[in-house]
């Protein structure tokens, strides 16, 4: 029988961030979804840091997660407010579009 | 039985009066009966002001709590010499930010109550940074600074640019953020603690000689995030965007405070919780430095947009800071507190030049545009002309000592070649720099900028010039002031 122990929940976690950090990068078609894949990023890290805090029998590792949390939903807040401003102005969201000044 | 404990709250009383005057205010501008135009405008000059005022009480209330070091909220923040040394200076490049926006937003039909109350947050979430002595307070005070930046840098909405900069930097912001929480989570993992002072006293003697692979790879992460929100290279790609897209005075603020913030919190990170794991990182910085000086200088020169231009001399500064933090001794980290102060005074002043540049009610950002400029303007160009030799680095103005106690100390650490790229690239910076004197004192006038350059522009122009003119005459409180705060980071 496979016993699901840390490392097991490591590498999910390290997954996970990897492909948050892939669909950034790669990702050519839509700002959504980058915004999605900040959000997979968080979570990995939430993912890793309650594994931890099992692990160690030390709860600040769940408060951090908790903190984790809330700042993620006021970041994707404002994220989907400068998105929807930014919008109206230019009328499209296509990551391609987004080369107005080079970079 | 326990007794309740009431958390000592006179360590963060400025912290906390910055957040009542900043909630007082918001509350104050969202309630306030307004309907025409020029209402707005009145109540936007009303609590604009009030802002500053705020800022220079906060400024004040730091005295009476730096006469000691105080450990808060349970090891949460600290508040020792270092802290109050960039506090100190954060509030003052804050409040000078604030005084060069007000008649450029009121120019521009900008003008929403809701900027010097963004700003007034911004600058609480950058004392939280410099006083954080914990990976959770440090998590915590960093977001706040950054989301508030995000809004900032888009404040000019119905703007294509402007909103692009804030989107930019958000996506960019975001990526940052979830590098260096990833890299704590490790550090936490692998250590046990989330406490600098604990991870310091595990991270000494034998373990630091050998280090577990994940603490390893989290203190990368941890480096990479943060060199993120410094903009040192290779993670600087959002810098010239956000500073060229966003609005002038907001590129201004964003030059100097949060730098000043990040490159503070940045040393006390790598020095306190990680000075004995120096042989990881320092390679890591070393590369980031060299790289951060050689962009700076190289790129800089093709730039025309003068917002542009400042974004990769920026760049090229925190190259120089992080020469300081290579070294890593007590002296590198005076020399970076010296250099940062310097640029702050250069940059604010730099920046009060650039937001006189209006021609016909509009800005204008072309290196071109300053054409003549000794003609039109003696005393404006005279002061560009200051601040551009000193952030080149000629003697004897301030900009000059900046680059010399980091050449310094990276001499005395035994770092040649660190201290010889260095000089060699602020020789290709100073091309550029120069080349704007020779734009502004040898070409032809083309069409002059609009005069007069406003009451507070003057004020802050004459007093950043004189700062930077000056410095060598009287530069012991700054010296001991860097000397102290430096020597607070290695006492714990």
């Amino acid at each position: 029988m496979l016993e699901i122990g840390l490392s097991h929940y490591l590498t999910v976690a390290a997954i996970l961030f990897a492909l948050g950090i892939f669909g950034i990068f790669l990702n050519r078609k839509n700002v959504i979804v980058i915004l999605m894949s900040v959000e997979l990023m968080l979570l990995a890290v939430n993912i890793n840091l309650v594994a931890f805090s099992v692990e160690l029998n030390d709860l600040v590792g769940q408060i951090f997660a908790l903190l984790v949390l809330t700042v993620a939903a006021a970041e994707v807040a404002i994220g989907l407010a400068i998105l929807v401003v930014y919008f109206r102005n230019r009328g499209s969201i296509a990551v391609e579009d987004i080369n107005l000044m080079k970079g | 039985m326990p007794k309740a404990e009431v958390p000592d709250l006179l360590p963060v009383m400025p912290e906390l009066f910055l957040l009542g005057g900043a909630l007082v205010l918001l509350m104050f501008g969202v309630f306030h009966k307004g309907g025409q135009r020029d209402t707005h405008v009145a109540n936007y000059r009303f609590i604009s002001s009030a802002s500053v005022i705020v800022l220079v009480l906060t400024l004040l209330l730091l005295l009476p709590v730096s006469s000691s070091d105080w450990v808060i909220f349970g090891g949460m923040l600290v508040s020792d010499p270092f802290a109050i040394f960039v506090k100190t200076l954060v509030l003052l490049a804050s409040a000078v930010a604030l005084v060069m926006s007000q008649r450029y937003f009121e120019n521009h039909g900008l003008a929403r109550f809701e900027y010097p109350v963004l700003l007034l947050l911004a600058t609480l979430g950058m004392m939280l940074m410099v006083s954080a002595n914990d990976l959770i307070a440090l998590y915590v005070g960093l977001e706040m600074q950054s989301l508030t930046l995000y809004v900032m840098a888009s404040f000019q909405r119905h703007d294509v640019r402007s909103t692009e900069a804030g989107l930019k930097y958000f996506v960019l912001g975001a990526v940052a953020s979830g590098m260096l929480l990833y890299g704590a989570s490790l550090v936490y993992g692998f250590s046990g603690t989330t406490n600098f002072e604990v991870l310091a006293a595990q991270l000494s003697g034998q373990a630091a000689a050998t280090p577990s692979l994940g603490l390893i790879i989290g203190l990368i992460f941890v480096v990479v995030g943060l060199a993120f929100k410094v903009s040192a290279v290779p993670f600087h790609m959002w810098t010239p965007d956000v500073y060229e897209g966003a609005p002038t005075p907001v590129t201004a603020f964003f030059s100097v405070a949060p730098k000043l913030a990040a490159v503070a919190l940045f040393l006390r990170v790598m020095v306190g919780p990680f000075g004995d794991l120096a042989d990881q990182w320092q390679q890591f910085i070393v590369f980031m430095s060299i790289a951060s000086m050689a962009l700076g200088g190289f790129v800089a020169i093709n730039q025309r947009n003068i917002k542009r231009l400042m974004a990769y001399s920026s760049i090229g500064h925190v190259g120089y800071a992080l020469i300081g933090l290579a070294v890593g001794t007590e002296e590198g980290v005076r020399s970076v507190l010296i250099y940062m102060s310097i640029y702050l005074f250069m940059n604010l002043g730099a920046f009060a030049c650039i937001l006189c540049m209006r021609r016909a009610d509009r800005m204008v950002e072309e290196i071109s545009d300053l054409a003549g400029l000794s003609k039109s303007h003696p005393f404006l160009a005279l002061a560009m002309a200051i601040f551009m030799f000193s952030m080149a680095g000629i003697p004897p103005l301030a900009g000059f000592f900046g680059k010399l106690y980091i050449f310094l100390a990276a001499i005395e650490a035994e770092l040649y070649g660190l201290a010889i790229i260095g000089v060699l690239t602020s020789v290709v910076a100073a091309f550029y720099y120069l080349r704007i004197i020779k734009v502004m004192y040898f070409d032809d006038l083309a069409e002059p900028l609009e005069r007069p350059i406003g009451r507070e522009m003057g004020l802050v122009l004459g007093g950043t010039s004189l700062v930077i003119l000056f410095f060598f005459l009287y530069p012991s409180p700054l010296l001991t002031g860097a000397q102290a705060a430096a020597a607070a980071l290695f006492s714990g």
